[in-house]
């Protein structure tokens, strides 16, 4: 399997998650450049941190409209595991791959430092080799991570399962302090309904190493790995495996 | 023609940056403002003299880069020139 990390001009953790999927994971990985018009044989993507474009105008605003967009949503259309991290995330948002969109950050600060995340849904290939109600510890570092989905679409993300993390204290207990961006129900993670398409806040690339302060974001790769390694694996069942 | 337009967040969605200045300038003795919304005005530059046409551009630039609907609302203003 191949891991294809999307590089759009102000991305800037693409080196961190090729470092993870690489040489943490000895996976084979390569760049794609944000104008390239095809994937170049990749069986997952990344998209990774930073700030695709400047986003001047809005977080991941223009990245949507970079010319490997169109194969990454065909890709996503075909059942393909795509990862949004961050920024990535927000791209996602603004292309319509994920729904709702991010906000400033409640109280407007960038929030760099470690928050506490619960495994809410396993049947994803971002997530199966974690156990629901584990509680991770991984950094985040952003100024729009108040993710935001009017009513109706947010009652349709909970009744689908979509919400894959939500923000926690170290127990694995929802409260407003433990929310680092206002995020409704404090969501930090969430995938299509395909559930081959997720995008999370928190930085699991930067969490795969102890000498980085922690190892809780080595099970995002480790399931992704995973869903490749066995047939048999649910994960594959749930999305169909059509990749 | 020039075209302007105004991005706000939906009256629905919670606007951190409205709400801090609110704050601010109760704390500056401002009690009588109840409310702030803030967003974004972008003047367009364009080069069409068809008003309709010129509206029609500004809306297509609006609803697929200037503003997010699931966030956001805008409003046009079209002057000749």
């Amino acid at each position: 399997m191949r891991f294809g990390v999307v590089v759009f001009p102000g991305s800037n953790c693409d080196e961190d998650a090729l470092h993870a999927a690489r040489d943490v994971f000895g996976q084979d990985a390569g760049y794609l450049w944000h104008k390239d018009a095809d994937l170049k044989g990749a069986d997952v993507l990344i998209l990774p941190g930073g700030f695709a474009h400047g986003d001047y105008l809005r977080t991941g605003a223009m990245a949507r409209f970079s010319p490997i967009m169109a194969p990454v949503r065909a890709f996503a259309e075909r059942g393909g595991p795509v990862l949004g991290i961050c920024n990535g995330f927000q791209i996602l948002l603004e292309a319509g791959l994920l729904p709702g969109a991010m906000l400033r950050n409640k109280g407007l600060q960038y929030r760099c430092e470690h928050v506490h995340l619960r495994v809410e849904q396993t049947d994803t290939p971002f997530t199966c080799a974690g156990r629901a109600g584990q509680v991770l510890r991984i950094p985040i570092g952003h100024g729009e991570g108040n993710y935001f989905a009017p009513p109706d679409m947010l009652e349709r993300i909970e009744a689908n399962r979509q919400v894959i993390l939500r923000y926690t204290d170290a127990a694995g207990r929802v409260d407003e302090a433990s929310n680092p961006n206002g995020s409704v129900h404090a969501i930090a993670a969430l995938c299509n309904e395909l559930r081959n398409v997720v995008g999370m806040m928190p930085h699991p690339e930067r969490a795969c190493e102890a000498l980085l302060g922690g190892v809780d974001g080595r099970v995002v790769f480790e399931s992704i790995i995973e869903t490749f390694r066995g047939a048999e694996n649910p994960a594959l069942h749930a999305v169909g495996r059509p990749f | 023609m020039r075209a302007r337009v105004f991005v706000t967040l939906k009256p629905s969605v919670f606007d951190p940056q409205g709400r801090t200045i609110a704050d601010a300038l109760h704390s500056l003795g401002y009690q009588n403002v109840a409310d702030v919304r803030q967003g974004k005005y972008f003047e367009l530059d364009l080069a069409t003299t068809e008003r309709a046409e010129a509206e029609r551009l500004a809306a297509d630039v609006a609803d697929k880069v200037l503003a997010n609907p699931v966030i956001e609302s805008y409003r046009i203003e079209v002057d000749g020139s």
